[in-house]
């Protein structure tokens, strides 16, 4: 397969006069095969922003180099910029401007017609909003306008950057499914996320970025799965005898107290088969490791958020 | 999981097109923007009504004059010239001067005529003084002629000056039109580039096919529309307040496309500069209010001070406005405001280059 972007040891540090010297990226290398759909995790200020638009050629690193389908992002070429699509962290409108106006300004600009621009207001889920001004719409909305106005020159490439931020979950589901779709029809997607559930979801591959470097890079069940975590299962109190909570945390833990009894195990089917068959299955709650645990484990510390 | 992505043909970019599409765009957004709307094209209007009629209708005014007791010298005068009226005596004369209620008192004893003149209300008082002074003349003139009619005499015409130079919509409107243009110049460019580093709309659209120069371009063919309107909106109303047009006046087109280039080059360093809306409009506003003052906007800049006068030299709305006044109200041709031309467009070029060098692009 070929790469779609090839990132080789990125540097860039932010100089400012009051806050000192900002190593917003510190030698990231990582490589985005064609068709794939590739999530960068990280906490704020992780530099996944800064990354993205490196990428895209909005910035110059001081160090590294990226090509973008095969060529450098920079300077800026209208050819690149035909094949990529992008969405900014920060919602861009012009002023004042209505949903249908916005999208086919868009369009225009990158040679497409009126009809794709409807056909794209329609994939998002806004042509019943054609009619109203930008600054009028929800938060939601203005991200879906905004995945819109990327895809509407049909691009092999499309940059996402946080967009299912400060979104309900009824909106972000919906969102995924876009994303989702938005890949299926074939084109590369690079997403940018701080919701652990989403990069799970929806990513072939997941960079985990802390700091201005990317600590891990794999599909979210290989990079559990080297976390080789025990899972962990909760059941009810008074259900089992003490001996028998004994006998069925061998080659694991268990702990209880008076609300619950919590097993870990690296054989959960044999230990649920067993608590099934003494019928103590009330409060029964099974947990696997997921990607919170492995960003504890590159970074050693807690996610936060 | 990956599926290998389809090849796709890039669609030629379309230049002509995305230039269109973005002065559409922009267009748009201006016009729904009530308060450029207002600020652009109603605002320079309403100064050239409030202005003009705060400098009066330039017509001289009949002085008031209070006859106090007999004053025969007053029978002489040319009907219209004063409006008379009766005094009781000189308290009550003097009294009606210190209020305003008349301009003039005059007491005549014998031959010994006395003009009492207000200081209340110093330029009718002033008038009043010279008609009266030049009443006693030509009384003088006539009964010397008359004792001795082959002694040459000399007689002294006068006339107001203001009637052979500018009423005060003529001067006002070029002034105010000059200071329209540099408003609308400087905040709609610092503007413009405040909300752009806010929106980061330039970044997405640098982001797109069309090349970073169309967009600048787009929007300085905006800016140059506005201005044009702004223009032809404003010559509208100072015709209705008795603005005469010049055959000239077409030259006015490339006066004030050529000023509002070098006064959106001006906005452009603002706009670099400032943060925030409000400190780009303030900023805008001290760079525009001081120039307006010594660039003879709302006064004839020969009423101003010398040390005015000299500062306004390096003031582009002072170029821009006698250029105006020149080809507008003056009839004066192309030819004559080159100087004019050159000054602007060589400053506009300074202006735009130091922009360009200055400026961090990083930021939008
Ligand atoms: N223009 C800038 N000037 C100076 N410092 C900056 C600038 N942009 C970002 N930074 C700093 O660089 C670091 C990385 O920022 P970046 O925006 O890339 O993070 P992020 O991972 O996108 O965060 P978020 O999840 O909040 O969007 C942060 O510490 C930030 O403060
Ligand atoms: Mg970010």
């Amino acid at each position: 397969m070929d790469a779609a972007i090839e990132v080789t040891d990125l540097h860039k540090t932010y100089r400012g006069r009051r806050v000192g010297e900002v190593r917003a990226v510190d030698g990231v290398s990582f490589r985005v095969e064609a068709g794939e759909f590739f999530g960068i995790l990280g906490p704020n200020g992780a530099g996944k922003t800064t990354t993205l638009e490196i990428v895209e050629g909005l910035r110059r690193p001081d160090g590294g180099e990226v090509r973008l389908l095969g060529r450098s992002p920079w300077p800026h070429s209208p050819e690149l910029s035909q094949r990529m699509g992008v969405q900014l962290q920060a919602s861009s409108f012009f002023e004042f401007l209505t949903v249908r106006e916005q999208i086919e300004t868009f369009a225009e600009l990158y040679g497409a017609g009126r009809d794709r621009a409807a056909e794209m207001l329609d994939q998002v889920g806004l042509s019943e909003k054609a009619g109203t001004r930008c600054e009028k719409l929800s938060g939601g909305q203005q991200q879906r306008l905004s995945i819109a106005c990327a895809l509407v020159g049909d691009p092999e490439l499309v940059f996402l950057d946080e967009p299912t931020a400060a979104l309900d979950p009824q909106a972000r589901r919906n969102l995924w499914d876009l994303m989702r779709s938005i890949n299926g029809e074939g084109r590369t997607v690079v997403l940018t996320t701080h919701y652990m559930e989403e990069a799970e979801a929806l990513c072939d591959r997941v960079a985990i970025m802390d700091s201005g470097r990317i600590l891990a890079v794999d599909s979210p069940a290989e990079l559990i799965r080297g976390l080789d975590a025990p899972t962990r299962v909760t059941v009810a109190a008074g259900q089992l005898s003490e001996a028998r909570v004994k006998e069925l945390a061998e080659g694991g833990t268990a702990t209880s107290d008076d609300e619950a009894v919590v097993f870990e195990t690296r054989d959960p089917r044999t230990l649920l088969t067993a608590l099934a068959a003494d019928g103590a299955l009330e409060g029964l709650a099974v947990r696997t490791a997921n990607l919170e645990d492995v960003f504890l484990h590159v970074t050693g510390r807690e996610w936060r958020e | 999981m990956s599926v290998e992505a389809p090849v796709r043909e890039a669609a030629p970019v379309r230049r002509s097109r995305a230039f269109g599409s973005l002065v559409r765009a922009l267009g748009i957004s201006w016009v729904r923007d009530r308060s450029q709307v207002f600020f652009n094209l109603i605002l320079p209007g309403m100064f050239l009504v409030l202005l003009a009629s705060v400098y009066g209708s330039g017509e001289t005014p009949t002085p008031h004059v209070l006859e106090v007791g007999d004053a025969p010298v007053l029978e002489q005068a040319e009907p219209g010239a004063f409006e008379l009226d009766g005094a009781a005596d000189l308290d009550a004369a003097l009294e009606a001067l210190e209020e305003g209620d008349a301009d003039a008192a005059v007491v005549q004893d014998g031959d010994e005529v006395t003009v009492y003149y207000s200081q209340t209300n110093a330029t009718n008082g002033t008038i009043a003084l010279e008609r009266l002074s030049g009443l006693v003349d030509d009384v003088n003139v006539a009964v010397l002629s008359e004792a001795a009619p082959d002694a040459p005499v000399l007689r002294l015409e006068t006339d107001a000056a203001e009637d052979r130079s500018l009423e005060p919509v003529q001067y006002l409107a070029p002034g105010i039109l000059a200071w329209g243009i540099a408003i609308s110049g400087v905040f709609g460019a610092a503007g413009t580039l405040v909300d752009w580093k806010r929106d980061k709309l330039l970044r997405r659209l640098r982001l797109t096919p069309a090349s970073a120069g169309t967009f600048v371009a787009a929007r300085i063919t905006v800016s140059l529309l506005v201005a044009l309107l702004q223009t032809a909106l404003f010559l509208a109303v100072a015709v209705a307040m008795g603005l005469e047009l010049s055959a000239w006046t077409w030259f006015a087109v490339p006066l004030v496309l050529l000023g509002t280039a070098a006064f959106l080059a001006i906005g452009v360093v603002i706009g670099g500069i400032a943060k925030t809306g409000p400190g780009a409009a303030g900023l805008s506003n001290m760079v525009t209010m001081p120039m307006a003052f010594i660039s003879g906007a709302f006064f004839p800049l020969a009423a101003a001070p010398q040390w005015v006068q000299w500062l306004s030299v390096v003031s582009p709305m002072r170029y821009l406005n006698d250029g105006l006044q020149a080809v507008i109200v003056r009839g004066e041709s192309p030819v004559s405001v080159l100087p004019e031309v050159g000054v602007l467009a060589l400053f506009a070029a300074a202006v735009a280059v130091f922009a360009w060098k200055t400026f961090k692009f990083d930021e939008l």
